[in-house]
């Protein structure tokens, strides 16, 4: 797999507050409707402006913070292609996988990328493409690579379940 | 070599003797969830099993946003209520005086308990390690397959160990700990790592300050934070213990620690997080003056019984200066509260008493800030936004670095006033 799109650009520490203000947890339920306020507190020209096919290029620690999925889900309906960071919060790495949001870790892309540039993500050669360079990152390990296989994690234990 | 009590835990829930680095398929004893019970279970729906894997294992506590302030909100709590119904879930706690924050209630009611596998679906969760447990947060598509298969993986995380010594000096508490932990080490300065905290110090703590200290471990990216399942947790936890499951586990005096950290409790002094991440360390002598709006004594970090007497402890016999707002963890600490006469110290000084629940800590309700105000919280995060506007200022510090503040209308130094 392999996917292009321009980049947005961000620090370290983006916590989930800002990716998806702890407001809307309880007023908006439908995940497309929760694309509409992606990144509401961090960058209103994204919020406003972001097109499918777009990739979020973040620091250190993307997604700190709370739980709440919908940090990764209003991304991910937002159509985002992908999120190339330094590094993931733990809780967000996890929620990305589960829903089926590729995510890479790649500390030199994330240097060489700056804003509305184009980026290219090669999975099968586990490379980040930009024009000051081709980048390498670490793939899935194994036993993730089901996880996205199956398009995340509910349709992962459907399919473990024989369902 | 010695073994961590991450690598002990696991290695008893998968029933092999593990080592950091490797993956673990475990069976989680207790899974929380509080107010996104409800989508969690549109997404359990999605799975195709009609019933969870042990209803006795789920335990669900309404906190989030209680009483419902919208419409919305009480059609999400209704949907829970439907789900306990239909799935005979015993471990509920509605909105009713059994309840309040659902950390508190794991704690209080006896579910937090040593060497459990304990999963939630709020990022502090890891809250119970105060009580010995492994217990870490998780999304809600990851808690929908824990309910429907009863099995969820760990990397076995590599671990920290944090040695604290000494006492507090006056006006010093388990919150300024934390917060210089957080300053030192950054947001992402345990990532994926299981945080131990040793030493005498932790020891002489109350199950109450070890808890301010757990339920933070998230805020410098921890998997898991714990303390040792000492004499104090055991004697607490024997008479209300939910499961016999129990073990208390604790590491090794050789394992091998990825980092160690060592602090004096003596050299430290009041402090605040400033806006906006939990990291933006201070000393309280830093920010003394700044103006604020709004005081919030409450939240899953500090709205113990202990925190509400060294708040009152300030504010006895005196007025507040800006609005102050107390929210005890739950309503076993506001009875007590009540009882001991620190809700007329606070309603004297002025400050309102809310019913417990997370309250204006992540922006539901009962305290949004307006464009340009400044708020002195004791809760864990100080978020860009986190208490409804994205213009506001979150200072975050100790119940009381808030009850002085809250005296003078601009953030003070508790010393002064003790």
């Amino acid at each position: 797999m392999k996917i292009t799109g321009k980049v947005w650009k961000y620090g370290n520490d983006v916590n989930t507050d800002v990716i998806f203000p702890g407001k809307y947890t309880y007023t908006v339920s439908d995940p497309a409707e929760m694309g509409q306020y992606a990144l509401e507190d961090l960058d209103q020209d994204f919020t406003k402006n972001a097109k499918p096919g777009d990739i979020i290029v973040g620091g250190k620690n993307w997604g700190c913070g709370s739980s709440r999925e919908q940090a990764v889900t209003c991304i991910k309906m937002r159509g985002i292609g992908a999120i190339i960071a330094k590094g993931f919060a733990r809780i967000y790495y996890r929620n990305a996988l589960n829903e089926g949001l590729p995510i890479v870790v790649c500390p030199e892309a994330v240097e060489a990328l700056e804003k509305g540039q184009e980026v290219t993500i090669d999975f099968d050669k586990s490379q980040v493409v930009t024009s000051k360079g081709t980048f390498s990152f670490t793939p899935y390990p194994d036993f993730v690579k089901g996880l996205i296989e199956d398009g995340g994690l509910i349709p992962h234990v459907k399919k473990s379940l024989g369902l | 070599m010695g073994k961590t009590f991450a690598e002990k835990v696991l290695g008893k829930a998968a029933g092999e003797s593990v080592s950091a680095g490797q993956v673990v398929i475990v069976e989680p004893h207790f899974c929380m969830s509080h107010d996104n019970a409800a989508p969690i279970w549109k997404t359990f729906k999605k799975i195709g099993v009609s019933k969870v894997w042990k209803p006795d294992h789920l335990v669900f506590i309404l906190d989030h946003a209680i009483p419902a302030p919208t419409d919305k909100h009480a059609e999400n709590h209704m949907q829970i209520r439907q789900v306990v119904k239909e799935q005979g879930l015993k471990h509920f706690y509605d909105v009713t005086s059994k309840g309040g924050v659902c950390h508190q209630i794991m704690c209080e009611e006896g579910f937090a308990l040593p060497g459990l596998i304990m999963v939630g679906s709020d990022s502090h969760t890891c809250t119970y390690g105060a009580f010995g447990a492994f217990s870490t947060g998780i999304g809600r598509s990851e808690m929908a397959g824990a309910w429907a298969t009863g099995q969820i993986w760990f990397r076995v995380p590599e671990s920290m160990k944090i040695t604290v010594t000494g006492k507090f000096s006056k006006g010093v508490s388990a919150k300024d700990l934390i917060l210089k932990v957080i300053g030192d080490i950054k947001a992402d300065g345990a990532d994926y790592m299981s945080v131990e905290f040793h030493g005498p110090a932790i020891e002489a703590m109350s199950l109450a300050e070890r808890m301010t200290l757990c339920n933070m471990g998230i805020e410098m990216g921890a998997k898991n934070a714990v303390c040792p399942p000492d004499k104090k947790v055991l004697d607490f936890i024997k008479p209300i213990a939910k499961t016999n499951a129990w073990e208390a586990i604790w590491a090794d005096d050789d394992a091998v620690y990825a980092q160690e950290l060592n602090y004096d409790l003596g050299k430290l002094e009041p402090c605040v997080a400033k806006p906006h991440t939990v990291d933006n360390y201070a000393p309280i002598g830093e920010v003394k003056g700044t103006p604020i709006h709004q005081a919030f004594l409450g939240s899953c970090t500090n709205a113990r019984i202990e925190d509400l007497r060294e708040a009152a402890a300030i504010l006895k016999g005196k007025e507040i200066a800006v609005r102050t707002i107390v929210i005890p963890a739950s309503w076993t600490v506001y009875r007590q509260a009540m009882k001991e006469g620190l809700f007329d110290v606070f309603l004297d000084a002025g400050c309102i008493i809310n019913n417990p629940g997370c309250g204006p800590c992540m922006g539901n309700h009962e305290g949004i800030l307006a464009p340009g105000e400044t708020c002195i919280s004791t809760a864990n995060r100080n978020f860009q936004g986190r208490m409804g506007n994205k213009d506001s200022n979150i200072y975050l510090a100790s119940p009381m670095t808030v009850a002085a503040s809250a005296l003078k209308g601009e953030i003070s130094d508790p010393r002064e006033v003790l």
